[in-house]
């Protein structure tokens, strides 16, 4: 076992993907000799060369078109879109090109591309870097999004997406990336795309939350366990195709759920769980499912903005209580 | 032929290459422009009589640009095409039949009818499919290009657009970075003078847009798009630069939409005159009539080929029309590859 970083889990995860099949490459804006704009590609250009690792123009919409033509003729890209507050000028190929292709054309092509982005919500980086904008994504038929917050399931949800016949969007969260786990070394990690992880069991209430908030969900569940209430924290993992048979499963034995996201509340991640837990489990539930996210705002960039406005661990539990009381 | 009546006035104008003109060559360049004009003019016919599910986005009078262009690539050479893609999926060789039948929405139809009048592809051949956005397929072809880079192929790849796409972010990021990666692709530009329903010269400050390749470092190239063999010999040096590894050119071909932006389109913003200037130098006659002063074929042997042509492309639509639409729960598969 050796102690990796969420960063250095996905670079290990490519690079174990690229030295299996020699079809997988690597572009995006500075993924080469700086080694990513936050260290997420360091070693894999002396590994694999300037044609298999290259840097691209500040161009995001011929970046992921590179992605769609190269994976429409053969090949397994991974392309890299730094924020994914940046697809504003690339939606087209994502939503109209990559997503569209093998539907439209009858399965005359797959598209087995990844494109691998970040949310920054809370670091600090303003108004054009701190979306999280899974839902423009998780709208689109064709896409696959996966959301992983903890080293092990970056690594093993990397390998699926490379792996993966289907335009996969791979959604880090940066202030994840220094975060650390147990990884056993020589064995294949494989997460499945579109299966949930219970990332703690409970009884009194279900909590379903993504990316930065799972590790603020936990902390959340630790204090309530000292006033011997016990949540469960589910992490879908997966936006979509999104695994709602777990969190079906969930609701029916603690007839309760929360769902807490960085995302805003309308339209958004938390109103679609919302949407099939009142389909699929009403007659479960004991109270209203609620959502816990930042007000529907811009990020502002000063100091103090972030904290009030993101959820936090102490939030959460005031959040269980109020719904338990 | 059968369906496009002659010019009545005709220019006479002098094509670069007719002296090495072969017999084969000239012929086969003249059945694939046929073959393009009989579908087009025949499915104008189809939809003036309402027979046509959608509309229609001509290529009538643009038929040189992806013959001429398409006759120098291989099978294994890649297209990416538009909404305006016929003329591109017949020239690389798409079947006559399923694409037709694609264009009605069948069944039968080379994508079941899922792509209709704007998408057909053809992986086989090469043909990467066409496009419902004016710019979207420009930035994928780079990906192509890249595919036989990385493979080690002297394959290239042609991306078709209009002048309308060169206004698009995607034509400039494309093109930057196919130059500075020198990729094996040839964009060609066909510009038809008008964007959708607007003159293109109201929406750019320079003439050509072919002067725009300078600001990228590569070869910008002008050539007459109603000249069969003034685009075949361009895109001759495009595509022998691109397979040479040496990057890519922006070929620029000056055509005309003989219709509209889409059948139907009354074309208030352009004269009748201007429509009779361009069709005076139609691409399909000037070949012919090369053909014949040279002596390269009978002009009965010809007749006989435009009447079979004609027959044709009429039995492929009447399957088209009479083949079976697709089963509508068929909508639910193929969401998600395996």
């Amino acid at each position: 076992m050796t102690s990796k970083t969420y960063c250095w889990a996905l670079i290990d995860a490519m690079r174990e993907e690229m030295e299996r099949d020699p079809n997988v490459f690597l572009i995006g804006e500075d993924v080469g000799p700086a080694g990513g704009a936050f260290g997420g590609s360091r070693g894999l250009l002396k590994a694999f060369g300037p044609l298999r690792v290259r840097d691209t123009p500040i161009s995001e919409e011929v970046i992921v078109g590179l992605g769609v033509g190269a994976a429409m003729t053969g090949k397994r890209p991974i392309v890299e879109v730094m924020f994914i507050d940046f697809f504003g000028i690339c939606l087209d190929q994502i939503a109209n090109q990559a997503a569209k292709m093998h539907y439209l054309y009858n399965g005359s092509f797959k598209m087995p591309l990844v494109i691998r982005t970040m949310v920054a919500a809370e670091m600090g980086i303003g108004p054009h870097h701190s979306q999280s904008l899974e839902a423009w994504v998780g709208h689109v038929p064709g896409l696959k999004v996966v959301m992983p917050s903890t080293p092990r399931d970056a690594k093993g949800l990397m390998k699926s997406a490379i792996r993966d016949n289907n335009p996969v969007i791979f959604i880090e969260h940066l202030g994840l990336h220094r975060m650390k786990e147990e990884i056993p070394d020589g064995k294949e990690i494989l997460i499945p795309i579109g299966k949930a992880d219970v990332k703690r069991i409970g009884r009194d209430l279900t909590v379903v939350a993504t990316g930065l908030m799972v590790g603020k969900a936990l902390l959340a569940a630790e204090q309530l366990a000292l006033e011997s209430i016990e949540i469960e924290v589910i992490d879908p993992r997966t936006i979509s195709p999104l695994d709602i048979d777990t969190i079906l499963t969930s609701v029916r034995k603690t007839h309760r759920a929360l769902v807490v996201s960085s995302a805003h509340k309308p339209f958004g991640f938390g109103s679609e769980v919302s949407a099939e837990l009142m389909e699929h489990a009403f007659f479960h539930l004991d109270a209203p499912v609620g959502r816990l996210t930042p007000p529907f705002t811009p990020q502002p960039f000063g100091k103090g903005f972030e904290k009030f406005l993101h959820p936090d661990a102490d939030r959460i539990a005031a959040k269980v209580r109020e719904m338990l009381r | 032929m059968a369906s496009i009546k002659k010019p009545t006035s005709e220019k006479v104008l002098k094509s670069t290459l007719t002296a090495g003109l072969s017999a084969q060559e000239g012929l086969d360049l003249y059945t694939r422009m046929l073959e393009i004009r009989e579908c087009e003019a025949q499915l104008n016919s189809v939809f003036a009589k309402n027979l046509f599910p959608g509309y229609i986005h001509s290529y009538l009078g643009q038929e040189a640009c992806a013959v001429g262009v398409c006759s120098v690539l291989r099978t294994d050479d890649y297209i990416v095409s538009t909404h305006r893609g016929r003329g591109h999926y017949l020239a690389k060789g798409m079947a006559l039949v399923p694409m037709m039948c694609e264009m009605f929405g069948k069944a039968n139809g080379i994508c079941g009818g899922r792509g209709g009048e704007m998408h057909a592809a053809d992986p086989a051949l090469g043909i990467l499919g066409g496009n419902g956005i004016v710019g979207g397929g420009i930035p994928y072809a780079t990906g192509a290009a890249y595919s036989a880079v990385l493979d080690g192929i002297d394959r290239v790849c042609v991306v078709f657009f209009g002048e309308g796409a060169s206004n698009q972010g995607s034509f400039h990021e494309a093109l930057n970075l196919a130059s500075a990666w020198s990729l094996p692709l040839v964009f060609v530009c066909e510009n038809n003078l008008y964007a959708e329903m607007t003159p293109f010269k109201d929406s750019v400050r320079v003439v050509d847009v072919s002067a725009r390749a300078h600001g990228y470092g590569i070869p910008g190239v002008i050539a007459d798009g109603t000249d069969v063999l003034a685009v075949k010999e361009a895109a001759t040096a495009a595509v022998d630069r691109a397979r040479a590894g040496q990057g890519p050119t922006l070929l620029e071909l000056k055509t005309y939409r003989y219709g509209g932006h889409f059948q139907g389109d009354p074309c208030n913003y352009r004269t009748r005159e201007e429509e009779q200037e361009w069709q005076s130098r139609d691409a399909i006659f000037r070949l012919r009539r090369q053909i014949l002063a040279q002596g390269l074929q009978k002009e009965a042997t010809l007749e006989d080929l435009e009447l079979r042509m004609a027959a044709t492309v009429a039995e492929a639509i009447q399957v088209a029309l009479d083949s079976p639409d697709p089963e509508p729960s068929s909508a639910l598969l193929n969401v998600y590859a395996d």
